[in-house]
Order: C-alpha cells, then sequence, then structure tokens
C-alpha cells in the first residue's frame, strides 16, 4: 500500500464500464447491420435517434436522483402530462407554441420540485414519492387535455418550427441535428455534475449524506435540486416527444422511466447512488434504443427486447456490485 | 494554559423520557486539552451536540471568546470556530481528500469548482500538520487511519479556536494514534482550546491536562490531569471500584481437549496460512493492530467470506464450513464486532433476536412457538442478568452491554460451544464491560470454547489464558498468559510492517 493508495487498473483508467458499454453499442450496430439488411440504411439510423431524444433527456435528468441513492419513477406519465398540457394550450387556445413549450417546461419543473420536497423535507422514500408523483401526472395530463389526445402542429402548420430543432430538412434530405443538441446537454450536465456544487453535493448525498449534513451543507436544498433537474429534463423530454410522435395520447407514458433508468444504470450510475456520469448515461441508454430497434429487425418482437434488455440491466448491476466487492477486498 | 475561550453553563435538555443534560457545566481554555469521559449515555455526546447546534438546548448558556453564543447548526459553529472531529468518520468516500476537506465551501472559478486550487490548499496543509496523503486520491482508497487525518485536517482548515475531538482513537493504529498525539500537542501549542473525548483511561493521562467527569446526564467534576489517578477518574464515572486484575496463568488444564483445529487457512491478503488450536474451555485472545487481518480470519473460520485453502477441525473431525450456516451447525457462534450491522436485529424484541438462530426447535407445526421461545428467552435474561423490564422490549431500546447480552444469549441457545467475540466490548461503557467479561470467563469455565479477537491490549491482557498475535494477515506469534507482556505483543504485532 503505497501511500494508502490502491492503485487503479487499467480498465479504470479506460474509463471502466463506460468503455465495455461503449464496445457493446458499437458490437450491437455491427452484429445489426450485418444481420439485416434494412437495419443499415439510414432512415433507420434517423429514427433511432428520432426514438432516442425523449429517453435520452429523461435519463440525463434521472441520473441525479440515482446518484442521490434514490430513483424518480415520475418522469415518464409526467412526460406526457407536460406535453398533453402545452400542447392543449397550443392547439384549442392559441397559445403561442414557444409558450406551450415553457409551460411544458415549468411543470416538469414543478413536479420535480414537488419530488424533492417530499423526499429531502418530508422524508419521503424517493421510490414511494414518485411512485405517488407518477399516478398523479398520470391523471393530471388526462384532466389537462380532457381525456382526448393532443396533436402538436405537425410539420408544415404553422407553429411547427419546433419539430426542426430535433430533425433539419434541407431540400430532400433529413438531418438529425437533434443528436448535436444532445452532445452539447451532454457535455454541459457533465459540467454540472463533475465541476459544480450542484453535481458535487448530489454526489456527496450519495454518498454519504451523514457526512454531507455534518460539513454544513444545505443537504435538503440539493437535494430538492437533485428531483428538480430530474423533473426539468422530464420537461425537455416532453418536447423531443411531441416534436418526434404526431400525437400524444393520455394514459400513456408509463414505463418509459423504466427505459431511462435502465439505460442510467448500464451506462454505469450505481445502484446504491454515490457514483455515476452523464456520458455513462448516454452510451447507456442507446444500449436500451439500439435493443429496441434494432431486434425486430433480425426477426425478435417488442417481448424479446424487453426480456434481454432486463438480462443486460443485471449484467450492469452485477459489474457495479463485482466492482464494490473488489474495492473492499 | 491561557484564559478560558469556552463557557457551557447550566446547561439542560431533556428528550421525551430522558433528562440528556441535567445543569451541566463545561469550559475549555486557550492552550489546553480538556478530556470529556463519561459511560456511554453520560450525555458527552450530549453536550458536544448542544454546543455545535445540532440540539437546541433548554436552558443555559454558553459563552464564547467572552460573548454569549447560540449556534444554529454545525455550519454557524465551524464559521466561528469550534468544529467536531466525529467518532464515526463523516467522509464522502466518493470523492477525493481535497474535495471532502473543502466540503461545503468550494474554491471556485465563476460556476466552476477550482479542484486544482483545492488540491494546492490541501497540500499547503497537509504540509503544515506533516501528513503524508496525495490530496487527488479518492477518499474510500485511504486507510481508515489516513481518513482519519484528513478528517483532521480538515477541522483545521476551518482556522478552529476550538476542537472537539469525539474518540478520535477508536479505529487507529498504535502508530497513528502516536501521530494524532503529536497533531493534538501542536495544536495546544498553537493555543486552540481541545475537546478530548475517549473511553481509553491511558490516552486521558497521556494528552489531557484536565478531566471533566459526567454520569447519567449531570455534571460529576472536573480534575487536573496530573493530580489524580486512573481509579479517581473510573470512580467519578460509575461511583464505584470496579476493575479486576488480569490474569496471570491459564486457567486451562494443558491436556484439554482442542475443540478448534484450523489449519494453513487462505482468505485474501487478510488471511494468509493462519493455523492455531482452541482448547475446551480456553479464552485465546487474539490480538493485533487494527487491520491485521483477525476479523478477516474469524469470518472465514465461520464462512462468513470464502476462504482459499485450509482445513478446519472440530473436535477432531474434519469439517466444511462454506457458509454461516455450516458453522452454526457445527456449533460455532459469532459475536460481530459490529452488533448494529450484523449481531442484531435491532427493531425486534429480545424473544425474537434470542432464537432467530434456533427458529426450528421453537415451532409448532408452521407457527412459532410463543411460550417455549418465552421461556427459554426468560432463562438467558436471567442467567445473563440482561437488563430490561420485559423479553418483549425491542432490542433497540437496549444499552449497548445488554444488546451484547443478547447476542450472547442468542448462541447460547443455539448450544454454540465455540465462540467468537468479535471486540466484546467495544461501545459498551465501564460497568457493563466488566460484566462481560464475567461472563466470558463464566461461559469458559462451563466448558465452552472462546476466541476473543480485542484491540484493546488491557482486555486481551486480563482475559486470555492464550494469545495469538497477528500481523498484515499473518500469525507472527503465539504467547501463553504467564510469560507475556505488552511489549512483546506490540513486537509482534508490528514485525510483518514494512515501510
Amino acid at each position: 500500500m503505497n501511500n494508502g493508495v490502491n492503485k487503479k487498473s487499467i480498465m479504470q483508467r479506460l474509463g471502466g464500464q463506460k468503455f465495455i458499454v461503449l464496445l457493446v453499442v458499437i458490437v450491437l450496430f455491427a452484429v445489426f447491420s450485418i444481420a439485416s439488411e434494412d437495419f443499415r440504411k439510414y432512415t433507420t439510423v434517423l429514427q433511432i435517434l428520432d426514438f432516442s431524444y425523449y429517453i435520452v433527456l429523461m435519463a440525463i435528468g434521472v441520473t441525479f436522483p440515482l446518484i442521490t441513492g434514490g430513483v424518480d419513477l415520475s418522469i415518464g406519465t409526467g412526460l406526457i402530462c407536460y406535453s398533453l398540457a402545452g400542447g392543449y394550450l397550443v392547439v384549442h387556445h392559441g397559445v403561442p407554441t414557444i409558450v406551450g413549450i415553457l409551460i411544458s417546461v415549468l411543470f416538469g419543473i414543478i413536479i420535480g420540485c414537488a419530488n424533492g420536497v417530499l423526499i429531502a423535507v418530508m422524508d419521503l422514500p424517493p421510490f414511494l414519492a414518485t411512485l405517488c408523483t407518477c399516478m398523479i401526472t398520470r391523471g393530471l395530463g388526462s384532466i389537462c387535455s380532457k381525456g382526448y389526445g393532443v396533436s402538436w402542429p405537425t410539420t408544415g402548420a404553422p407553429g411547427s418550427w419546433f419539430r426542426g430543432i430535433f430533425k433539419l430538412t434541407i431540400g430532400n434530405t433529413k438531418y438529425p441535428i437533434g443528436f448535436l443538441w444532445i452532445l452539447l446537454i451532454v457535455a454541459a450536465m457533465a459540467f454540472v455534475l463533475n465541476h459544480t456544487k450542484i453535481g458535487r453535493y448530489t454526489i456527496a448525498i450519495g454518498s454519504n449524506k451523514e457526512a454531507a449534513i455534518l460539513s454544513g451543507i444545505n443537504v435538503k436544498f440539493y437535494h430538492i435540486m437533485a428531483y428538480t433537474i430530474s423533473g426539468f429534463f422530464a420537461g425537455l423530454a416532453s418536447i423531443a416527444y411531441s416534436a418526434v410522435f404526431p400525437t400524444v395520447q393520455p394514459g400513456t407514458g408509463a414505463g418509459f422511466e423504466l427505459e431511462a433508468i435502465g439505460g442510467a444504470i448500464i451506462g454505469g450510475v450505481s445502484a446504491t447512488g454515490g457514483a455515476g456520469s452523464i456520458e455513462g448515461t448516454l452510451i447507456g441508454v442507446f444500449v436500451i434504443c439500439l435493443l429496441k430497434t434494432g431486434l425486430p429487425y433480425v426477426g425478435l418482437q417488442a417481448n424479446w427486447q424487453q426480456i434481454i434488455t432486463g438480462l443486460v440491466l443485471i449484467g450492469a448491476v452485477l459489474v457495479d456490485i463485482i466492482k464494490k466487492r473488489r474495492a473492499r477486498a | 494554559m491561557g484564559e478560558v475561550i469556552l463557557t457551557m453553563n447550566d446547561i439542560d435538555k431533556s428528550f421525551p423520557g430522558v433528562h440528556a443534560l441535567d445543569h451541566v457545566h463545561f469550559d475549555v481554555k486557550r492552550g489546553e486539552v480538556h478530556a470529556l469521559m463519561g459511560e456511554n449515555g453520560a450525555g458527552k455526546s450530549t453536550l458536544m451536540k448542544v454546543l455545535t447546534g445540532i440540539y437546541t438546548k433548554d436552558s443555559g448558556t454558553i459563552e464564547y471568546e467572552g460573548k454569549e453564543v447560540e449556534f444554529h447548526n454545525a455550519r454557524e459553529a465551524q464559521e466561528a470556530g469550534v468544529v467536531i472531529v466525529h467518532q464515526e468518520l463523516n467522509m464522502v468516500g466518493h470523492l477525493t481528500v481535497a474535495q471532502n476537506i473543502f466540503i461545503g465551501r468550494e474554491f471556485k472559478k465563476g460556476l466552476k469548482i477550482d479542484d486544482k486550487k483545492m488540491n494546492e490548499e490541501a497540500r499547503k496543509l497537509f504540509e503544515r500538520l506533516n501528513i503524508d496523503i496525495d490530496p487527488s486520491a479518492t477518499m474510500s482508497d485511504l486507510t481508515v487511519g489516513k481518513q482519519q487525518m484528513c478528517e483532521i485536517a480538515k477541522a483545521i482548515s476551518h482556522e478552529a479556536k476550538v476542537i472537539v475531538f469525539d474518540e478520535p482513537s477508536a479505529a487507529l493504529t498504535e502508530a497513528e494514534i502516536a501521530e494524532l498525539f503529536k497533531i493534538i500537542r501542536d495544536l495546544r501549542e498553537q493555543q486552540l482550546g481541545i475537546v478530548y473525548i475517549s473511553h481509553r483511561m491511558d490516552e486521558i493521562k497521556v494528552i489531557t491536562d484536565r478531566v471533566t467527569v459526567m454520569r447519567d446526564g449531570g455534571y460529576v467534576g472536573t480534575l487536573i490531569t496530573k493530580d489524580c489517578t486512573k481509579d479517581d477518574i473510573i470512580n467519578m464515572m460509575v461511583g464505584r471500584v470496579i476493575y479486576e486484575e488480569p490474569k496471570t496463568k491459564s486457567l486451562v488444564p494443558k491436556d484439554a481437549p482442542v475443540v478448534l483445529k484450523v489449519e494453513h487457512l487462505n482468505a485474501g491478503k487478510m488471511v494468509q496460512d493462519v493455523s492455531f488450536e482452541l482448547r475446551k474451555g480456553e479464552i485465546l485472545g487474539f490480538s493485533g493492530l487494527m487491520g491485521a487481518g483477525r476479523t478477516e480470519t474469524a469470518r472465514a473460520i465461520f464462512g462468513a467470506d470464502p476462504k482459499e485453502s485450509g482445513d478446519i477441525y472440530v473436535n477432531g473431525k474434519k469439517v466444511t464450513i462454506n457458509s454461516p450456516q455450516d458453522a452454526v451447525n457445527n456449533g460455532i457462534g459469532y459475536l460481530s464486532e459490529d452488533r448494529k450491522r450484523y449481531g442484531i436485529v435491532v427493531r425486534k424484541t429480545i424473544a425474537e433476536n434470542s432464537t432467530l438462530a434456533t427458529l426450528d426447535k421453537y415451532m409448532k407445526g408452521i407457527f412459532i412457538d410463543k411460550k417455549k421461545e418465552a421461556e427459554v428467552t426468560q432463562k438467558y435474561v436471567d442467567s445473563l442478568a440482561t437488563k430490561t423490564p420485559s423479553i418483549d422490549q425491542l432490542v433497540v431500546n437496549l444499552s449497548g452491554g445488554n444488546q451484547q447480552k443478547v447476542v450472547i444469549a442468542k448462541w447460547l441457545v443455539r448450544d454454540c460451544e465455540i465462540l467468537i467475540f468479535d471486540e466484546p466490548t467495544r461501545g459498551i461503557d465501564v460497568g457493563a464491560k466488566n460484566e462481560i467479561y464475567k461472563l466470558m470467563n463464566r461461559l469458559a469455565a462451563e466448558g465452552k470454547s472462546i476466541i476473543m479477537i480485542s484491540s484493546e491490549m488491557t482486555e486481551i491482557l486480563r482475559m486470555s489464558d492464550r494469545i495469538i498475535v497477528m500481523c498484515e494477515g499473518k500469525v507472527t506469534g503465539e504467547l501463553d498468559i504467564e510469560e507475556v507482556s505488552q511489549e512483546k505483543i506490540m513486537t509482534m504485532a508490528t514485525r510483518e510492517i514494512k515501510d
């Protein structure tokens, strides 16, 4: 034991789990491309990306509660709720699209903040608190849209500019510029997680909350912040969802959060809190998205995709457990 | 010693059902080390929590640097220069050393946390304290001793004027304690007021200038350390003389049968080629420094951790132990050093805990036979003199000593012939300690065989018939109680350590 510090392995230097998962993404992509002619088309890539944005955004947000050792189950139904609320005002009350979008995002922030207060101030277990807001947002969404589906302005219609945020059409070619925004957001949030107080205290809460409190940190505030970030990103995800899908149906959305949480865990967020990265989350989500889109191309239907995703998740959590066991030995 | 920097006057604090602090007086001078002593539950920690604003006092005044103050939380106290180095390490394992030291008051460059500057400042701080730690190392990679040094460095970096050390030495090796004392002396030199909470009488004599003793939430008195004896302090703490003399010779016949034989046991770095024998009715002490591999050895024998190789014989018969269940079936019981985590289920009753390892014997069909359970529990509550209003009391409400008795009862109910006590008196106050000792002696006299792992030299010397010393995962010596001395043990305990 040199200086009381253990040496890092080569794996850890390469970024550990992130690195493996990135390899998995590449291998999956290669396998699907080889196995299916239809898969290796530009339109498929566009489709995978289109369907990934809202999950990636949710996953970035939920990474924060996960790192605190908690969870946010309300983001899936929340996303639908926020989209319905904003969209209903745009479609039925002639509110400008930008205002609708802001309302969606603000709604997300409010629900996230409410989660934070329930958990940090009222001491509800995160699982329960967000399960409750999951149910509440599900009902609220239906109420906001009077029980009907909402179609945000379709491409070409006035106020449909926001659909171009994620997919730019020049001539006859569509460009997935949404991915560029995702990369920028990942970079920004990685900075927040690693180099700002919010990020550092999020890790501290997940790693040793007692220590954080005794260090004089306003733990309640930062705990609330983690959930507010999650809510904010669920709000952003609702925009991505509205932009990609023609119609938003009330009563849906349950289960989205599991893909986001699963992605984050696969990407290396510790299932018990304290560790994780935004880059990892991004890569992890792509494992899930690739499986979801790719497996039908090789003849395996959606049920199989869920089973395989579940197995991959078990693998990821096992890696985390083994890492911890090694660290203790 | 300079003038008084901090005075706590007539402090009173009640919790529902408990008068935790009863008009307590305490003061600290600049440039002194003031010990705060008392049994567990005497109110030391409560008093310090009142001081740093974690608890609000019901009445009384706190005067700090000549002004009356009232801190509302740890942060306010810190900012004023009153800091606590806590008993449990309060470090964020996933962050680096420097990030931990400056947590809550990070240096910033715009929005960005300036890790470079934090590392730089931490390095300067370590230089000043003469500590050799890399500020950019991840905290969880450090040894417990180093983590403790970081905790102290953190306290000092707050421009502290009063530092409270709450049982700082509990997890440290002798060498680390020496280092700690050097730092404390330096701080005294710099005219800081230091409060030192500890159970270890030897340390109190070495490092402190005055001793204040508390008992049952009340103030007993303050002594000048160099003018008093250990017994004076103990008498004030418990109100009675209690210490028995150490064993001078083994009570076990040389030809007593070997009940447990371990040969060439290997399990990771911490257990390398460990061999020993345990005789019937013997108390075999396992001595060594923190991290010598004693607990790991016990856990490997007990099947709680995997073994790589080695044979275990119980009563001369070779046995396979791959899980605690196997161990228990072979009559081996393990009393963990960390009772709360491994020993007991705190939110269950004494009865439920007592039969936890033996439930099969207390079933009527598929139901638990409550009557039989109550009988056996009562039997052991009586014979171990566990202090409790009823066997239906939740274990969480018992004192440390009585919790330990519940764990012992659990294994006795199971008819375990071999008991491994891992730090049997950790966190147990002086009075109850003595009872646990008596109990262990009685068990040995009744023919149970005991392995006792202990980091307290006095405990080892007092209780053992024979002593095994470990260092860095290896057995480095074996001593009969007749030939033993503290010096011999220390030499063996440090034999393998290289710099």
